[in-house]
């Protein structure tokens, strides 16, 4: 079974204790830090294992990448704590369960990987993916497991993922563009964090979408709008792939709005934290987090993650801004349609 | 019994030869409905027009003492309109005028065969402050119909069965008068089905048409709010269900709660998700009450044995839709178009020990089993469903499926449920069960009504 690579000795030399005195959920100082933090690497009770909210954030705050949030995930596992309701997580460990239906394109040795979400069916289009829309993988068999991070269940990721590493390898795959961040992140941050070797290289598909509009650079109208980006949960997994957002909005004429809440101090889409801590943390954050769309005066909102989107979509829709996801913006900047857009509620009564 | 050309040629005359066959495709079509019950021909199928057609036919049938079963679209899947021993199917569907609608008052006036679909269209464009109790079935199943078997629908958490929302009949009986039940025997308004009168609408509610037949139903209406939510909760502790259902609606803030329980896909494996609509005419409102709702739920969510399911755009549009769609998408689970339930009526608190015997029977029979859950009033009863999905091309698949509805239901009745438009055999265990007395004036009731035996013969018959 792997295991995490967890280097005590960073954290005896670190003098900030940013993961904890920068959480955005806990109010500590770095003496109290300091001490709690030692709990925790300790295995010791700390009131840190159920504070946590599950952000990841502490991932991108730790200089030394030496991953405090999969520790707290390790140990609140240990101490049988739940960060969620028992039968919330149950329906996850159940319902990502590999059952072997591998769900496959005609997959080349560059292939797209879709996860276990199938709303990357419905942005799959147009000449952005030319030549790869049909070297797919979905499914359980390939779905990344980082959620169960959420869930305090590093066990099951590291019961699952070795085997999804091999599904993946076994389809021959040697690039595989991750959709989804916490793919990538999975595949470049949580895999290595455990020992997991990943056979194939995984890139990033703001990445893929870069080079793509490079190459499509003919066809691209600046859109002169003005956005507020939606950066999620695992995004702090791999804040190096963040300087692509401005790198993408370059290209296509649009501006990525200074605000309160994006880049280091981003406001996750919250929903989780509907499901850990009760609906009055999840609705002041993404409350705060609208309220600094509007204020930074964003036309839309730009989503990276398919959750983010189930999650604030309609939300920021009914504030005035439009919600797209970031493959739906280039899309529009070379002509063509948004395709993921919030479905007709059936709300008659 | 008579069945001549005499007779189809008395039907002809009545409603016209375009409305009446005894055609072999006719006779097949209306032999069967999509449960597991055996078919039987209809000699002649005939769809009336007015109320006069069908005191005529009734007439015509005691004449010739030739059964008469009337049908709306044949969804309760359990064999209640098929034509036991022949005679006419009378096929409700022409009669499918919405006559008025009182928005004072609060109720519509239907014939009886128009469609939930069609009333809740009217509604909506129409009527828009207003709506009806809908229920899950496919929106062609008829109003009558749905409250003659005391169906029950989108407001039954909050006013009991659809036919608790009755507000005035008018029935041919089945020696062929015309007779007015309700507010509308005195006064031209039809607002009450019984009080201050004597109730007799209980003498052809929950009778699957073996006392008379509806030709027009009186049916309260209530206010329709403009916006509408709904809240998802799973648990996986079977013993707290119960609890939560009442504690939903002590809140008196939920219009409908259904709990559905299945094995697949796996996301539905160990937990049980409840799901609470909620309605408002503002978002605030609507905040309001889900702040109550979470509330009611909130030492659960602290001991972490109830959580919210978020629910996205996607998974919301289904959820939402009336009816459920995802009732029907089990239908087909099986692939081969079978689907059957046993709904009992059972107290609420009967929840954990259904469910453990749906799990039993489903694994002694080897077939796929889900269950829908519907409160009824404020936690006075549940509507239970043991659902079984069967291939129709797999004789042995069905005979399974039969078996282990028959034993879920003999374990209702002996739990203390009571069986929800019950097939042929599940009356029988009834009757068996029901206080003799009772039966005898079931029975008194039956033959002053139907002196010749003529209306849906077989059911509610003690031998």
């Amino acid at each position: 079974m792997p295991e995490l690579k967890f280097d005590k000795t960073k954290c005896a030399n670190c003098k900030g204790v940013n993961c904890l005195v920068k959480c955005q959920y806990m109010d500590l100082d770095k003496d109290k830090a300091k001490e709690e933090w030692q709990k925790v690497i300790n295995g010791e009770d700390s009131f840190v294992l159920e504070a946590c909210t599950t952000c990841y954030a502490c991932e991108e705050y730790c200089p030394f990448g030496n991953h405090p949030f999969y520790l707290i995930v390790e140990r609140q596992e240990e101490k049988g704590i739940l960060p969620a309701p028992r039968p919330v997580i149950t329906m996850w460990i159940n319902q990502c369960q590999p059952v072997g239906r591998f769900m496959v394109g005609k997959v080349e040795q560059k292939a797209l990987s879709y996860c276990f979400l199938p709303q990357f069916n419905t942005l799959v289009k147009g000449k952005l993916f030319d030549d790869i829309a049909w070297s797919v993988i979905f499914g359980q068999e390939f779905f990344c497991n980082a959620v169960y991070l959420h869930y305090a269940k590093a066990s099951v990721i590291k019961d699952r993922l070795p085997k999804v590493v091999e599904n993946i390898k076994n389809q021959g795959i040697k690039e595989l563009v991750c959709l989804h961040d916490e793919c990538y992140g999975t595949f470049t941050s949580l895999a290595p964090a455990y020992g997991i070797e990943t056979p194939f290289k995984p890139i990033h598909y703001f990445e893929y979408l870069y080079s793509r509009l490079e190459e499509l650079k003919k066809l691209v109208k600046p859109l002169n709008i003005r956005a507020a980006y939606q950066r999620n949960c695992s995004a702090r997994l791999i804040p190096e792939t963040d300087h692509f957002v401005n790198d993408i909005f370059g290209l296509i004429g649009v501006k990525r709005l200074e605000r309160e809440y994006d880049k280091e101090n981003a406001l996750c889409c919250a929903e989780i934290f509907r499901m850990a801590k009760g609906p009055a943390l999840a609705d002041d954050v993404q409350k705060r987090n609208i309220d600094d769309m509007v204020k930074a005066g964003a036309e839309y909102c730009v989503f990276n993650c398919p959750a983010c989107w189930d999650s604030l979509a309609d939300k920021v829709a009914k504030r005035g801004i439009k919600p797209i996801h970031m493959i739906d913006l280039c899309k529009l900047a070379i002509g063509e349609e948004q395709s993921l857009k919030l479905p007709e509620l059936a709300v008659e009564v | 019994m008579v069945t001549t050309n005499a007779t189809y040629e008395s039907l002809v005359k009545i409603v016209g030869k375009d409305y009446v066959s005894d055609q072999k495709e006719e006779q097949y079509f209306y032999a069967r409905d999509g449960g597991l019950m055996p078919a039987h021909d209809p000699d002649y199928v005939v769809l009336p027009k007015t109320t006069e057609e069908v005191q005529e036919i009734v007439k015509l049938a005691n004449r010739d003492k030739v059964p008469v079963v009337p049908k709306g679209a044949g969804l309760a899947l359990t064999g209640l309109v098929i034509p036991q021993n022949g005679g006419i199917l009378l096929d409700m569907n022409r009669m499918d005028r919405i006559l008025k609608v009182n928005e004072k008052a609060r109720y519509v006036v239907v014939e009886g065969g128009t469609t939930h679909g069609a009333l809740k269209s009217y509604l909506q464009k129409h009527h828009p402050d207003l709506r009806h109790s809908i229920p899950d079935s496919p929106p062609v199943a008829t109003v009558v119909a749905n409250v003659v078997i005391h169906g029950q629908g989108r407001l039954s958490q909050q006013h009991g069965f659809n036919s608790d929302m009755v507000s005035g009949l008018e029935v041919v009986l089945p020696t062929g008068e015309v007779c007015l039940i309700g507010s509308c025997s005195v006064s031209s308004f039809w607002f009450s089905k019984g009080p201050p009168l004597p109730d007799l609408s209980g003498l052809f509610l929950g009778w699957f048409g073996t006392t008379g037949i509806i030709t027009k139903l009186g049916l309260k209406l209530y206010p329709c709010k403009k916006m509408r939510d709904v809240m998802l909760f799973l648990t996986d502790r079977v013993e707290l269900v119960p609890d939560i259902m009442l504690k939903l609606s002590h809140t008196e803030m939920v219009e409908d709660v259904i709990i559905s329980a299945q094995p697949l896909p796996l996301r539905y494996k160990g937990t049980f998700w409840i799901m609470a609509y909620i309605t408002g005419d503002s978002e605030e409102e609507l905040e309001f009450k889900r702040k109550m709702v979470w509330g009611a739920l909130w030492g659960y969510f602290e001991s972490r044995d109830v959580g919210p399911l978020s629910v996205s755009p996607d998974m919301k549009a289904p959820l939402m839709s009336m009816p459920s769609k995802d009732i029907t998408r089990f239908a087909d689970v099986a692939k081969g178009g079978g689907f059957q339930y046993a709904g009992p009526i059972t107290p609420i608190e009967k929840f954990p020990a259904f469910i453990q015997k749906l799990e039993e029977v489903a694994q002694k029979y080897n077939v796929f089993y889900a269950s829908t859950t519907r409160l009824i009033g404020s936690g006075h009863c549940m509507m239970f469903s043991f659902s079984f999905s069967f291939n129709r091309a797999n004789p042995d698949e069905m005979a399974r499926a039969k078996e282990a509805l028959d034993e879920c239901s003999k374990f209702a009745l002996e739990e203390g449920g009571v069986l929800w438009k019950a097939d042929l055999d599940e009356q029988k265990m009834l009757m068996q069960k029901m206080d003799p007395n009772t039966l005898k004036l079931m029975q008194k009731i039956k033959k002053l009504l139907d002196p010749n035996g003529i209306m849906n013969p077989g059911n509610w018959e003690a031998k």
